[in-house]
């Protein structure tokens, strides 16, 4: 008997965990679908739209350069060392800009923006929604998901492509710095290596990436935010949980999308 | 005639706990009613539910004799085009400044005006509540509390509402700065000519800017009458309340 009721329990608590999963799946999915309903519907703000371009954009780009140049040098020295027990030391231009192109430009970019803007958006809708302001947006005629939601995942879409080229270019240039620095390549030869290697396809296979993680880090962001608990705990609560469902869902379909954009 | 707003019926409950069992409660225009009841007896959810903020789940929420209670979209924003809503923190928008949080109505929508009329509008509201006009340009954040309740009332007013709501118009204000802000609150209503709906548990905001008041508890409006009777009505709940005694119907958790 004992046995029994302890299987039931058992049962019973995956069921309610798979209940909460497929609850906050469903209301996930709805959220984007208005959020990205919204994007097309006027009125517009421009202005809204303007200033999370620059927030999630511009003020992103240090943070950018530095990752993807380490990550490019870094890159160079391993496969340089990598290659060399094959004699195949003069594949490093190669597989410094295809793996940067396809794989370390958006992933890396989009990591670290999730880092950067998912949490930013998370506790600043939150704390919103905490002092009632989301409130006060509806009572002014304003919709929040037009208001809020909206143009913080256009401007995400926008502009993750534009800093993962970026990213493209400062990793590809890394491995350039530290390949003719230290591993004794002439620069016009690893210039015109990796300008002849490369394929338009490596490049925008990465740039469509890049675009889909911009919209998960700020639908993770917004979700979050727009959701959250009551109180201090409640912003703090929405801006670690944004920051690590979009860590994941990033890396998650990055590698479906590799499937299907790779895969045979 | 008609009431402005008018709610029967109306019950919300959040999972098993139901806050509003079978609220029944009207207002006639141009006059100001005050909910008074303890914390978490649901004057906040009955104001959220006739913005809309809220779905209740039975009973039908009337503004003008229209049935708004699931009036969404469109039909909704026409609607809310009526009401203004002072927040009980202020909820200010801390990105903007102090002008544009005033005229934020009148920056966008069908009603939108140009940057120079939105902003002479705000810094005239502002003047109204008695802010001068070097604060338009600051921000929230840097403003005392009593100056961001105050910009919060410019705001609830600069597109001259029909309807206004106060939700704890004085909590976390000294009391000289919530005497003021009561006479402000009276003198724009009556002015505007608008119909008032505020919630408070402050006896002294009662007296001063009700024409009704209405008591609720435990989901239901227990009693409502006009101010003067607040102190003479043999309803327990109300002779409890307003003289702030341990012993009666409303029971306090020690």
């Amino acid at each position: 008997m004992a046995v029994l009721t302890l299987l039931q329990g058992f049962v019973a608590a995956i069921g309610a965990a798979v209940l909460g999963l497929c609850q906050s799946t469903g209301a996930l999915a709805i959220f984007a679908a208005s959020g990205v309903r919204h994007i097309f519907v006027p009125p517009w703000y421009p202005t809204e739209l303007g200033r999370q371009l620059l927030r999630i954009g511009y003020f992103s780009l240090p943070v950018v350069g530095l990752t993807t140049l380490f990550t490019g040098g870094a890159l160079a020295l391993q496969v340089y060392s990598g290659g060399a027990r094959f004699n195949a030391e003069s594949v490093v231009p190669n597989i410094v800009a295809i793996a940067m192109t396809r794989e370390l430009g958006p992933v890396l970019v989009g990591l670290m923006v999730a880092g950067r803007v998912s949490t930013s958006i998370a506790a600043e809708l939150a704390t919103m929604r905490v002092t009632e302001q989301i409130d006060a947006l509806t009572t002014l005629s304003t919709n929040p998901m037009k208001y809020l939601v909206a143009p913080r995942l256009l401007a995400a879409v926008i502009v993750m492509p534009i800093l993962a080229f970026i990213g493209d270019v400062i990793g590809i240039l890394g491995g350039f710095l530290v390949g003719v620095a230290r591993l004794d390549f002439s620069p016009g030869t690893y210039i015109n290596t990796t300008y002849n290697f490369l394929t338009l396809g490596d490049v925008t296979s990465g740039l469509i990436k890049a675009a889909v993680f911009g919209f998960i880090i700020a639908l993770m962001g917004c979700y979050a935010g727009y959701n959250s608990g009551r109180g201090a705990q409640g912003v703090g609560g929405a801006t670690r949980s944004s920051v690590v469902v979009a860590s994941i869902l990033i890396l998650a379909s990055n590698y479906f999308l590799t499937e299907a954009l790779f895969g045979t | 005639m008609t009431a402005k707003i008018d709610m029967s019926g109306v019950k919300k409950s959040f999972g098993s706990k139901h806050i509003l069992r079978d609220l029944n409660l009207s207002v006639e225009p141009g006059k100001s009613l005050v909910i008074i009841g303890g914390s978490g007896t649901g004057k906040s959810v009955t104001l959220k539910c006739v913005l809309g903020i809220l779905a209740p789940d039975a009973g039908t929420i009337r503004v003008d004799g229209e049935d708004v209670t699931h009036a969404r979209g469109r039909a909704r924003e026409v609607q809310l085009d009526k009401f203004g809503m002072l927040f009980q923190g202020g909820a200010l928008f801390d990105s903007l400044p102090v002008w544009q949080n005033v005229s934020f109505r009148l920056l966008q929508g069908k009603r939108r005006k140009t940057k120079d009329e939105a902003r002479e509008i705000a810094i005239e509201k502002l003047r109204r509540v008695g802010l001068t006009p070097d604060v338009a340009d600051q921000f929230p954040a840097e403003l005392s509390g009593g100056m961001q309740k105050r910009v919060g009332l410019a705001r609830a007013i600069a597109a001259e509402p029909e309807i206004i709501f106060f939700d704890e118009p004085t909590t976390g204000l000294d009391p000289i700065m919530a005497d003021v802000i009561n006479d402000l609150i009276r003198e724009i209503v009556v002015e505007m000519g608008a119909t008032a709906m505020t919630i408070t548990h402050d006896m002294t905001s009662v007296r001063k800017i009700a024409d009704r008041v209405a008591m609720l508890h435990e989901g239901v409006i227990q009693w409502e009458g006009p101010v003067a009777e607040i102190d003479t009505t043999d309803n327990p709940y109300v002779h409890q309340f307003v003289n702030g005694l341990p012993e009666g119907p409303i029971e306090a958790i020690r």
